[in-house]
């Protein structure tokens, strides 16, 4: 792997700035905020609570419920307000991601909304949408394995390079999103999009792995960081 | 709908006809403010105001449109609201409802009527080319008082709104991005809101005086101290006295509100 | 192995011990490691690991007393929201056996009442009764919801801490155990209590939080800090009536309380021998959250239904209350190019 450097500067492997903060709204059961690059992302959770939506409740255990949403001035050219088939794919995509880790078997015939808006769109929002609802999970006190993860790899200039920036994404040849339980290294989300051999599709999953072990522990940090006394 | 406690109802009935309130607040004093601007910036303007635990994040987008044909040489604003589902536990995702609609119109209200957008600095082509200015109001926690939230927020927005500059070369419209201008504000609005419990008109409501109040006004005044919108919501009447009573205190709390800004 | 200390705060999928250790509520183990399902502290006994939540919502449980609010009245039972992802109902025949009345007349919706879970079905839905005196309607005062996870923060070691803003504030509280507290008194004195309980919500977990709590209680009340011991000196002051009817429904309530509360008094002694199992539980809580308290012996004097009537009426006017508390520190920031 080369020592090329990135268009914004960044090694291979060097992930953008990032600042996660658990807890930052008064009303919802959880919240959470994350900065990374130009992306700012706002997370609430309710519940688990009673669901009136008969049809989604499983006598068993818990559902949840995920809506990813772009704020109208979150990109250049406003977007109107309101889904559109990208944000309800992100939506279901979501909340396959975050199900594994969710312990939800106390909760039988209850329902966790997790509410993701894009504030500010920079490259990469699913995965910030996860890495952000699982800290606003756990901030709710809902009961998970592990606290899941996202980060992307793609591919730039024929290198394969982390966490693609906006640019990088437009420009770039391929950008593969995963999302992780970092305890055990399992993969609850796998897109690809765009061109990759077998080798270099490896390397993405490989690099981005790492990524997402590096924002785990900024996670935790910031769930410590509210949560801790001293 | 969230049924409110009867011993919650009687309660702050009784705090608010001895002139208190749960948080300690006089009857009509804000909640702490707090307005910050320029916080997304890929929006032309951006402001993010918190009320006590209320906050609303605004954006606003320009896009180049035709003029309406009864006023070919002004151009548009356009107030739009999203009351978020993470707002609020009864919020429900989903196009705006009544709520989210009448909030946006008084807002807009607000701001139109005051005339502080100086709109004929926005037509770049008379009957062709004119700014439309998209508000977007996001409305993240809502602890009540939303209204008063919003104004502020779309004020200070607006205030911090630059755009780019734009030009008619051989009947097309040429953006320039990197020349911008400041966009031309010649006053400024706030709101106050007020609910009435027992007899008493209450300034920024919480949420739980929200809920036990069955009348609310919302009283728009610019800095001069000048009327430009007002609302009356809910179920219950009010009398001529609380009106005039409401609008007096407006008058003195929007020069407060605007020392924010 | 065990990787982790006694009262750690500890994260959802951290690995708190090898299998040698057993988990308890609040972990789970999976390939042979023991590990934590929630932000909280950890609780070590022997071998057994729990974690404390920091945050969560009420389940109901058998045997729970509880505060919920009358929601809707149906046919024969009454929809009784208990601040929990399921419902509660309370049955008409569990408060008027086989006799028809009108239910709406005796409850309606928005009445807050105490009840006891009597069952719990396979999907949670909870049967509430009003069986045993002291549960009820309530009639004035105010309710301040906590997390369901400090209440045995709330009551405290024995009750110390419960009792303490009981004597201090002469209001009489109940305490759900889904989180929700009934504080009833003198107007200013009710509004300082729900100050004082959010302040034990919000530092339930930090240590010398009783001291601290004292301390704060006799500043607003006597506006000076505790010197010692002393017997508290009252200044007998009525508050001042704004007319006769008032005065008079005061005394009524007044009087009505009394007679509930002689009731309830003996009642109390019962309530907390059916409690032992969960008291037992509390009380581990309280001593994982509260080590500066460390005084073992009896059990807690949980759900105080309610206090005895002693210095009641005599409330005295509102001294400088201070709401300094109100600030909310939810700042994130939107950084600023």
């Amino acid at each position: 792997m080369s020592e090329m450097i990135r268009e914004d500067g960044r090694k291979y492997n060097e992930l953008r700035p990032i600042k996660i903060e658990a807890g930052v709204l008064e009303r919802a059961d959880g919240s959470a905020y994350l900065e990374v690059g130009g992306n700012k992302i706002l997370v609430a959770v309710y519940g688990p609570r009673e669901s009136y939506i008969r049809r989604l409740l499983e006598p068993n255990t818990g559902v949840i419920r995920c809506r990813y949403n772009m704020a109208p001035f979150s990109v250049d050219d406003r977007k109107r307000p309101g889904p559109d088939r990208r944000s309800s794919e992100i939506s279901k995509i979501t909340a396959d991601a975050l199900r594994p880790a969710l312990m939800l078997e106390n909760y039988p015939r209850s329902m966790v909304d997790i509410y993701i808006e894009v504030i500010e769109a920079e490259g990469g929002t699913r995965c910030a949408g996860i890495t952000a609802a699982s800290v606003a999970l756990v901030d709710a006190g809902v009961p998970m394995k592990d606290i899941v993860v996202g980060c992307a790899a793609g591919k730039v200039n024929d290198e394969v390079v982390l966490d693609l920036s906006e640019v990088e994404d437009k420009e770039g040849q391929a950008d593969v999103p995963i999302a992780i339980m970092p305890r055990t290294g399992e993969i609850t989300l796998l897109q690809s999009d765009g061109d990759l051999t077998e080798e270099e599709f490896q390397k993405a999953i490989d690099l981005a792995m790492e990524g997402c072990m590096k924002v785990s522990e900024l996670q935790k940090e910031a769930l410590m960081k509210k949560y801790s006394t001293e | 709908m969230d049924i409110v406690p009867e011993i919650t109802r009687e309660s702050i009935t009784s705090l608010i006809s001895n002139d208190k309130r749960e948080d300690g607040r006089a009857l009509d004093e804000y909640r702490d403010i707090s307005i910050e601007t320029d916080v997304i910036s890929k929006a032309e303007g951006s402001a993010r105001v918190k009320i006590g635990g209320t906050q609303v994040i605004v954006g606003i987008k320009p896009q180049l449109g035709s003029p309406f044909p009864d006023t070919p040489d002004l151009g548009v604003l356009m107030t739009n609201c999203e009351m978020l589902p993470m707002a609020d536990p009864t919020f429900e995702p989903g196009p705006p409802g009544d709520d989210s609609i009448e909030l946006a119109r008084v807002v807009d209200r607000g701001i139109r009527e005051s005339e502080l957008v100086d709109l004929d600095k926005l037509c770049v082509e008379e009957g062709k080319h004119v700014w439309m200015l998209f508000i977007d109001l996001h409305i993240i926690d809502n602890c009540g008082n939303l209204f008063d939230a919003a104004e502020l927020a779309v004020m200070a927005a607006l205030k911090s709104t630059k755009l780019p500059t734009a030009s008619v070369v051989d009947d097309e419209v040429v953006i320039d991005k990197e020349n911008t201008f400041d966009l031309p504000i010649n006053n400024e609005v706030a709101m106050c809101t007020f609910v009435k419990i027992g007899d008493k008109m209450v300034l920024d409501p919480t949420l739980s005086e929200q809920r036990v109040a069955k009348a609310r006004l919302n009283v728009g005044v610019t800095k001069e101290g000048r009327i430009c919108a007002m609302q009356k919501g809910g179920q219950q009447p009010l009398t001529k006295e609380d009106i005039f009573s409401a609008v007096n205190t407006a008058i003195s709390k929007t020069k407060e509100l605007v020392e924010y800004l | 192995m065990i990787y982790v200390e006694d009262k750690n705060l500890v994260i959802p999928g951290q690995i708190l011990a090898d299998d040698d250790y057993y988990p308890g509520r609040g972990t789970f183990k999976e390939n042979g490691k023991v590990c934590s399902s929630l932000i909280g502290l950890v609780s070590l006994r022997n071998k057994k690991i729990r974690v404390i939540p920091l945050k969560s919502k009420y389940v109901p449980k058998k045997g729970d007393v509880v505060i919920g609010k009358i929601n809707d009245v149906r046919f024969s039972m009454w929809d009784v929201d208990i601040n929990s992802p399921y419902s509660g109902i309370l049955p008409a025949f569990e408060v008027f056996g086989r006799d028809k009345k009108e239910l709406n007349k005796v409850y309606d919706v928005g009445d807050v009442l105490f009840l006891r879970v009597i069952d719990v079905d396979e999907v949670k839905k909870a049967k509430l009764g009003l069986k045993g005196r002291g549960l009820g309607k309530f009639k004035g005062g105010i309710i301040v919801d906590i997390s369901p996870t400090k209440v045995p923060r709330l009551i405290g070691k024995k009750g110390s801490m419960i009792n303490m803003i009981k004597n201090k504030t002469n209001c009489k509280i109940v305490v759900g155990q889904n989180g929700l507290v009934w504080v009833k008194g003198n107007e200013d004195m009710e509004q300082l209590t729900r100050e004082i309980i959010h302040t034990i919500e919000a530092e339930a977990h930090t240590s010398g939080l009783t001291n601290k709590i004292k301390n704060k209680l006799c500043l607003a009340i006597d506006g000076e800090l505790p010197v010692e011991e002393t017997e508290e000196e009252f200044v007998l002051e009525k508050p001042k009536l704004q007319n006769f009817k008032e005065e008079l429904e005061q005394e009524e309530r007044e009087k009505a309380e009394a007679e509930k509360e002689m009731q309830a008094e003996s009642e109390v002694e019962q309530d907390s021998e059916i409690e032992t199992e969960e008291e037992a539980d509390a009380e581990e809580d309280i001593e994982a959250e509260a080590s500066e308290e460390k005084d073992t012996g009896d059990k807690p004097n949980f759900y105080d239904v309610i206090e005895e009537l002693k210095k009641k009426s005599q409330s005295r006017k509102d001294k400088n209350l201070s709401y300094s508390d109100k600030s909310n520190n939810n700042s994130f920031i939107l950084n600023n190019r």
